[in-house]
């Protein structure tokens, strides 16, 4: 498949203005008779609806929660960054898209990138204009901190909860809208598949999760901001509904897969306690502005905490990267803790876990400082394992938290399914290899707010769209697909749990595709998973009908589909033969265990197509060129 | 541990509900709530059985979706936590635990533990949001806002939409919610233009959906886990009479009752 990014020509700083003159209108009074479908009701799916019914389409609005206000964006807790420099300390919009190319390992598309840096100002400002409480300073201005892989303190956040505060500023935008009249919302209601007529996407067929009931919403153009797929780790900080079943039927479909090994691991979760452990919980990266991370220079030391002196510490991201220090990305400081892990220098029960000590700052600052910046998340801490942080240091380790892969999207963030836009963290593009800290609140309003609205209609006005009804032939046909699928994951009746076959998946992802990779690791989960998931289609027990709330059920379809993309994500990584962010090959490393990309051979985006079922996927890839960044070996020593 | 359950069952809206009983054995202390009840799932599949419904999503006491009656007390004993963030290291070998929905007429019962909470976005719908269309923002330090009401705003703003407050209250109020709201925003400045359309529509909303009055029980301050204050009610209170003394009842904005 030829795949053209269709971005801009021009100077880099120009390509987004220039383009949003180029791009066609629709004339205001002909919006409303257009119709999109917006699946997701995130940040980047709750500021897309509600910006365009502002605009005048009719939208309608899909998620699986009982309100659109529950999406997982909500969790977010660190921060949105801005090239506001308001702190006058160097930061531009420039800086932010090279620190943001950079942080990705040159691996993402650099014209989005500097797009998302120059949208993010408008960001804040519409943030603000809709009530989102972002901390203040004395005289009334805004706040900042610094976040990871950033020498400039250019995070905006609302105490430890900016995501909740940032998706109830377009929730909020969203309920303006359904009032209106210009949304209608769909809540309780899951994707189950894409509908594609004469080539383009038309609509979706979705299960009112209540009833049971299949129907078909047919649209002029369908937005897909679904999220992640961390959860096919099972073990993830995303929340447990979390799924890949819209962009994977889109998959399906026609959609290209981009780089969907690019999996990201954050350093500071709370380390897992138990067997019936059913997620990860986040520490939030902006502790790492005042918490110092440490273990043991000894190997097995049993002693607690408090009684091992600072000369038998090891500050290892301190010793290691001098001048980013505990701020080291994410990719680096995850691995960095495995390593001292592997070491045998782990701290916590099962000896998988590092320090996150804030006593220094506690002295420096004082408790009620200290209390003041992160009081909820050690208020969390303390809730979940029972231990005191401002007492004792806190236990951390990493685990899996977001994908920077996703479905492949042009400049105009379009899938190679015309009219399949997809947007937030759904899409593979702006992160690259590795996401920054802050980055993705920023990525998904951007892409929501100020981006889609205006390539769509660039679509909508270019193509000639028949008018099609739920009983056209391709929409019949497709729910009779859904229908079939549900009915026949029922009719199994074998003895395994959804939930046992979850976990089996999860473990061996984490294992063979995790922080650390290996030809012979991948290639066993290459055998090992389409193994697992015959196993699923002969074996699985999903208890209860399908005209009813059935909650095994919808876990059953989500697992199903994890069980194929975990797959291609394992034949992803065991193609790109570097490490590079997130990829972490152990045969591709330099003498001092750092990532050795391979820009020669691996700069671009692997962009792959399904061919069928049990046929190997194709790859497609779009060349990467770095005209405004130069490609370097990424150091934050 | 081992624990005796009292969960409520209703195989859907208009069916007869009833209590069962169910065993958990071998529950380790670190475990959370959910994860409990998981496990509780878990073997009931095993056993041919229909797992127990509960709404639940990121399991770390933010998204709202998750909310049990424990033993009578909205998200359970400890201040300030979300079902999903109680541990059971908060009972005992033998302990015999009540587990029920959220008890409210607004919030009808859908499945088991499941109810429909969505006359929480209707109140939303008929004002709790400031009118600003995208890209009509002028630039974000533009209107400085004192530090105090910041955070005054951003402790109301914290509100998850769980409904606690409402399984807490005995008349079964939706004050602390809709009060939490009407205070985020009529504290900032950008909320100052629709305050008193805001409190008039919320609180006509809330009325129409069928939630009771308020009656200063302040019950759903201590079962808020997010611990929002019941001043939020006297600010509710307070803006919604100057919204009845300055505003002419055409121009309240109310969606109809759900």
């Amino acid at each position: 498949m030829d795949l053209n990014s269709r971005t801009p020509s021009g100077p880099i700083q120009q390509k987004w203005d220039r383009h949003r003159f180029e791009l066609k209108l629709v004339n205001p009074a002909n919006k409303r008779k257009y119709s999109v479908i917006v699946v997701g009701s995130g940040l980047a799916g709750g500021s897309a609806a509600a910006t365009l019914s502002e605009l005048g389409y009719q939208v309608k609005c899909f998620c699986f929660q009982d309100s659109p206000r529950r999406a997982h964006s909500i969790a977010a807790q660190g921060g949105i960054n801005a090239a506001k420099n308001y702190q006058n300390d160097g930061d531009s919009i420039w800086r932010l898209f090279y620190d943001t190319v950079k942080g990705g390992d040159f691996r993402a598309r650099e014209a989005n990138v500097y797009r998302l840096a120059q949208i993010s100002v408008n960001i804040i400002d519409q943030c603000v204009a809709q009530g989102v409480p972002f901390a203040r300073e004395y005289g009334g201005l805004l706040a900042n901190r610094s976040f990871g892989g950033a020498q400039v303190s250019r995070t905006f956040y609302a105490r430890g909860q900016t995501g909740q505060q940032l998706l109830l500023g377009a929730y909020q935008a969203l309920e303006k809208e359904i009032a209106r009249g210009g949304v209608v919302m769909f809540a309780r209601t899951e994707m189950l598949d894409l509908i594609v007529i004469n080539g383009r996407a038309r609509g979706i067929v979705a299960r009112d999760m209540v009833t049971g009931k299949v129907q078909s919403h047919v649209a002029d153009a369908v937005v897909l901001a679904t999220g992640g797929y961390g959860n096919v780790f099972y073990l993830s900080t995303n929340a447990k509904g979390s799924n890949a079943t819209a962009i994977w039927r889109a998959h399906k479909r026609g959609a290209l897969f981009g780089n969907p090994c690019y999996t990201q691991i954050h350093p500071t979760c709370i380390p897992v306690s138990g067997e019936y452990q059913s997620k990860l919980t986040l520490m939030s990266e902006s502790l790492r502005n005042d918490g110092r991370v440490w273990v043991s220079k000894q190997r097995g030391d049993q002693r607690p905490p408090d009684q091992i002196p600072d000369a038998d510490r090891d500050y290892y991201l301190e010793r290691k990267y001098p001048s980013f220090g505990n701020l080291a990305p994410r990719d680096i400081a995850s691995r960095a803790a495995q390593e001292v892990c592997d070491d045998g220098r782990g701290v916590g029960p099962n000896g998988l876990g590092v320090f996150l000590d804030f006593a220094d700052a506690i002295k420096r600052l004082g408790e009620e400082r200290i209390r003041e910046r992160y009081g909820n998340l050690f208020e969390m801490y303390q809730r979940i394992t029972d231990e005191n942080p401002y007492r004792v240091p806190m236990r951390i380790f990493p685990a899996v938290h977001y994908t920077m892969g996703g479905l492949w999207v042009d400049y105009d963030l379009m899938s190679t399914i015309p009219g399949l836009f997809v947007i937030g963290e759904a899409n593979f593009s702006d992160h690259g290899a590795n996401r920054l800290g802050a980055s993705a609140l920023m990525q998904g309003l951007a892409d929501g707010y100020f981006i889609v609205p205006y390539t769509i209609g660039d679509y909508l006005a270019g193509a000639k769209l028949e008018k099609v009804g739920v009983d056209h032939a391709e929409v019949i046909g497709t729910e009779g697909i859904v229908n079939e699928r549900v009915l026949r994951l029922l009719a199994v009746h074998g003895r395994r749990t959804v939930d046992s076959f979850h976990r089996e998946l999860g473990k061996l992802m984490w294992d063979k595709c995790g922080m650390a990779r290996s030809a012979e690791g991948l290639r066993e989960a290459i055998q090992l998973i389409p193994a697992l998931r015959d196993e699923f289609w002969q074996n699985v027990n999903v208890p209860g009908s399908d005209a009813e709330l059935n909650q095994a059920l919808e876990k059953a379809g989500r697992v199903a589909d994890f069980l194929e993309l975990g797959e291609l994500m394992c034949r992803d990584a065991l193609h790109r033969e570097e490490s590079c962010g997130g990829h972490f090959r152990v045969e591709y490393q330099t003498d001092e265990g750092e990532a050795k990309r391979d820009d020669e051979r691996f700069a671009y985006v692997a962009a792959w197509e399904w061919r069928g079922d049990g046929a190997e996927p194709c790859l497609n890839r779009e060349p990467l060129t770095f005209e405004n960044v130069q490609l370097a070996t990424r150091s934050y020593k | 541990m081992n624990l005796k359950l009292r969960i409520w069952r209703q195989s859907g809206p208009h069916a007869a509900g009833r209590f069962v009983e169910y065993q958990a054995p071998g529950i380790s202390p670190d475990a959370s709530f959910l994860e409990m009840l998981d496990v509780v799932n878990e073997r009931l599949i095993e056993n041919g059985e229909v797992p127990i419904a509960f709404d639940h999503d990121c399991r770390e006491g933010i998204c709202g979706s998750c909310g049990l009656m424990i033993n009578g007390v909205a998200h359970g004993p400890d201040p300030g936590t979300a079902t999903c963030q109680l541990h059971m290291r908060r009972f005992k070998d033998g302990d015999i635990i009540t587990i029920e929905p959220w008890r409210a007429r607004a919030f009808p019962v859908i499945r088991d533990l499941v109810v429909d909470r969505s006359a929480f976005d209707r109140i939303m719908q008929a004002g709790g949001f400031v009118s600003a269309n995208t890209g009509s923002a002028p630039d974000g330090n533009a209107i400085p806002i004192p530090k105090d009401a910041v955070e005054q705003a951003m402790d109301a703003a914290q509100c998850i939409g769980c409904g606690a407050c409402v399984a807490a209250c005995p008349n079964g109020s939706a004050s602390l919610f809709t009060g939490a709201k009407i205070t985020h925003l009529g504290l900032l400045p950008q909320g100052q233009p629709e305050r008193e359309r805001r409190a008039l529509g919320m609180v006509l909303q809330m009325d129409a959906e069928g939630f009771g009055g308020c009656t200063l029980f302040g019950e759903c301050q201590d079962a808020c886990p997010k611990q929002i204050s019941i001043e939020t009610i006297s600010r509710m209170n307070r803006d919604f009479l100057r919204a009845m003394l300055t505003l002419r009842p055409a121009s309240t904005g109310a969606a109809g009752a759900g």
